[in-house]
C-alpha cells in the first residue's frame, strides 16, 4: 500500500490529474452508454414493449445488454458526412463545444466528504457557467451547418434556454443562500442532520423547478422543442452522422447525468446517508458515502426517461410561457421566503 | 372560484403527476411484444398468404382453366392460358400469379367452383432474384402438394361459412 502511494506521489503532477481525469471520465462514459440502454428499456417497458434484447455477449442474448457497445461501434464506423455549403471548421468544433462542458463540469464535483477532482470555493458559480456554456455547441451546430431544420433548432434552443438558464440560477441562489457557501462541499455538509434537513423540504419549489428547468436545459422531453423530431427532424444535429453525431448524443446525456447528480448534490444531501437521524445509522456505517450519492441521482436519472415516456411536447409559446411566467416569478419569490427562513434561524434547518 | 382551483391544481403539476402515475403503473404490466422468430401469432384458418394449387384426392388437378380467378383479380396479378389436354379435358397450360401485383384479397379462391386455387397459411417467403416472384404452375402445385393436409383441414373448418 505504501509503496502504492510512494509511487502515485513520484508522478508528475499532469499525470496525476490525467489519471484523475480518467478515473471519472471512464465510468461516466460507461455510465452514458447504459444509460440509453436502460432509456430504451424503460420506455419500452412503459410503452408495454420490451426494448432491446436481442445483442449480447458471445452468442447470449443477455437482455441485450451489449446493444450500447453495438450502437458504439456501429458509430465509429460510420461516415463523417459534412454538407458542402457547410462551415466545416464551425461544424467539426460544434459537437466538441457541447461535450467540454458536459464533462469539465464534473471536475468540482464532490464524491464524498473527501473526494473530488478539485475542491475550489466558486463550485457552484463553475457548474453554473459551464452548463450555460453547453448552448453554444447547439447554437454552432445549428449555425454551421447550413440547413433550415438545424437553424430553427438551434435558434430555439437558444431562447428555451436563455429563459430557463435565469430559473435555474435563481434556484441555484435559493441554495446558496440556504448553504451560506458556493464550495459544493459546504452545500452538502450544510445538509447534515437526516433526511428533513436535506434542502429539498425548505427549497422545495426551487427543487421542483431546479429540476424542471435541468430537464429543459439537456433539451429533453417536454422540452425538445430544439430536436422536434416531428417538426423539424432532428433539430440541430440534423446533418451530423457517425461519431460527430455520437459526441452530441454522449454530451446530452452526460448533462442528464450531472444534472441528476447535482439535483441530488444540492437538494437530496448528496453522499449523506438516508438513515441519518433516524438511530439506525450506525447500521449502514459501512456503506460507502459515493454509494448513497449514486442511489439519488439513479432516481433523478430515472425521473427523466419517467417524464420522456409520459409527457408530450410542450408548445414553443408554453415553454416560454413556463419559463418567463411561471418559474421566475416562484423562485424570486421563495429566494426572498428562503432569506426571511434563513435570517430568523427557522428551526430546524437554519438554526 | 373555479379559475382558482385549476390554477391551484396546475402549479401542483396535479394532472402531470397523474400521468406519470399511469405510465408508472403500466412499467409493470407485461409487455404485449410478440418475439417473433421464436413466438408467433396464431393464424386464423382464414388466413390469407401464399397461393397454392390443389389436387383431388386421386392425384387429378383441380383447376378447369374456367378463368374465374383471372377475371376476377383486381390487380390484375393472374395470367392464364388453357389448351386441351392429349386425354381431351381442358387444363390450363400456364397459370402465373405475380406477387408483386397481387394484393392477397383472396378473391380468386372465392370465385373458384372447384376449390383449385387457395391461400395458405404461409406468410414468410422471399424472392432473390427477379422472376422468383412469379407463381409458376409448377410451384402452385409444389405448395399445394406440401400443405395439402392443412389446407383441407381449414376449407372443412370453413365449410360451414364458405
Amino acid at each position: 500500500m505504501d509503496s502504492v502511494i510512494e509511487l502515485w506521489n513520484a508522478l508528475p503532477l499532469v499525470v496525476q490529474i490525467l489519471l484523475k481525469i480518467v478515473v471519472i471520465m471512464v465510468p461516466l462514459m460507461l455510465m452514458v452508454a447504459y444509460y440509453t440502454y436502460f432509456e430504451r428499456k424503460i420506455i419500452g417497458h412503459m410503452q408495454v414493449r420490451m426494448g432491446p434484447n436481442r445483442v449480447g455477449f458471445f452468442g447470449f442474448r443477455m437482455l441485450g445488454l451489449g446493444q450500447p457497445i453495438a450502437d458504439a461501434v456501429k458509430l465509429m464506423f460510420k461516415e463523417i458526412v459534412i454538407p458542402s455549403g457547410a462551415n466545416k471548421l464551425l461544424f467539426v468544433i460544434a459537437p466538441m463545444l457541447s461535450i467540454g462542458p458536459a464533462l469539465a463540469a464534473w471536475a468540482v464535483f464532490p464524491f464524498n466528504a473527501e473526494l473530488a477532482l478539485t475542491n475550489i470555493n466558486a463550485g457552484l458559480l463553475y457548474i453554473l457557467a459551464l452548463t450555460s456554456l453547453g448552448v453554444y455547441g447547439v447554437i454552432i451546430a445549428g449555425w454551421a451547418s447550413n440547413s433550415k431544420y438545424a437553424l430553427l433548432g438551434a435558434m430555439r434552443s437558444a431562447a428555451q434556454i436563455v429563459a430557463y438558464e435565469i430559473a435555474m440560477g435563481f434556484a441555484l441562489v435559493g441554495v446558496l443562500v440556504a448553504a451560506g457557501s458556493l464550495n459544493l462541499q459546504e452545500i452538502v455538509l450544510a445538509q447534515q442532520g437526516s433526511p428533513l434537513h436535506w434542502f429539498w423540504l425548505p427549497l422545495l419549489p426551487l427543487f421542483v423547478i431546479y429540476f424542471i428547468s435541468g430537464v429543459a436545459e439537456t433539451n429533453r422531453a417536454p422540452f425538445d422543442v430544439a430536436e422536434g423530431e416531428s417538426e423539424i427532424v432532428a433539430g440541430f444535429h440534423v446533418e451530423y452522422s457517425g461519431m460527430t453525431f455520437a459526441v452530441f448524443f454522449l454530451a446530452e446525456y452526460a448533462n442528464m447525468i450531472l444534472i441528476s447528480a447535482l439535483s441530488a448534490l444540492m437538494f437530496l444531501g448528496g453522499w449523506l446517508s438516508p438513515f441519518q437521524g433516524a438511530g439506525i445509522e450506525s447500521w449502514f456505517s459501512w456503506v460507502p458515502g459515493f454509494f448513497w450519492l449514486l442511489l439519488k441521482t439513479f432516481v433523478f436519472m430515472f425521473l427523466f426517461l419517467w417524464f420522456r415516456a409520459t409527457f408530450p411536447r410542450y408548445r414553443y409559446d408554453q415553454i416560454m410561457r413556463l419559463g418567463w411566467k411561471v418559474f421566475i416569478p416562484i423562485t424570486i419569490v421563495w429566494i426572498v421566503v428562503v432569506g426571511l427562513m434563513k435570517v430568523n434561524h427557522v428551526p430546524w434547518w437554519f438554526n | 372560484m373555479n379559475k382558482i382551483v385549476s390554477y391551484v391544481r396546475s402549479l401542483f403539476l396535479f394532472e402531470l403527476l397523474k400521468g406519470l402515475g399511469l405510465t408508472g403503473r403500466y412499467m409493470f404490466t407485461r409487455p404485449f411484444t410478440l418475439e417473433y422468430p421464436e413466438e408467433k401469432a396464431p393464424v386464423s384458418p382464414r388466413f390469407r398468404g401464399l397461393h397454392a394449387q390443389r389436387r383431388y384426392p386421386n392425384g387429378e388437378e383441380r383447376c378447369i382453366a374456367c378463368k374465374l380467378c383471372e377475371a376476377v383479380c383486381p390487380a390484375l396479378a393472374i395470367t392464364i392460358e388453357a389448351a386441351p389436354r392429349e386425354d381431351g379435358e381442358r387444363r390450363t397450360t400456364r397459370y402465373d400469379i405475380d406477387l408483386f401485383k397481387c394484393i392477397f384479397c383472396g378473391f380468386c379462391e372465392e370465385s373458384c367452383p372447384v376449390d383449385a386455387i387457395v391461400e395458405t397459411r404461409v406468410y414468410e417467403y422471399h424472392f432473390e432474384e427477379r422472376g422468383e416472384q412469379i407463381m409458376t404452375k409448377d410451384k402452385l402445385l409444389a405448395m399445394g402438394e406440401k400443405y395439402e393436409e392443412q389446407l383441407a383441414a381449414d376449407r372443412a373448418a370453413q365449410a360451414a361459412v364458405r
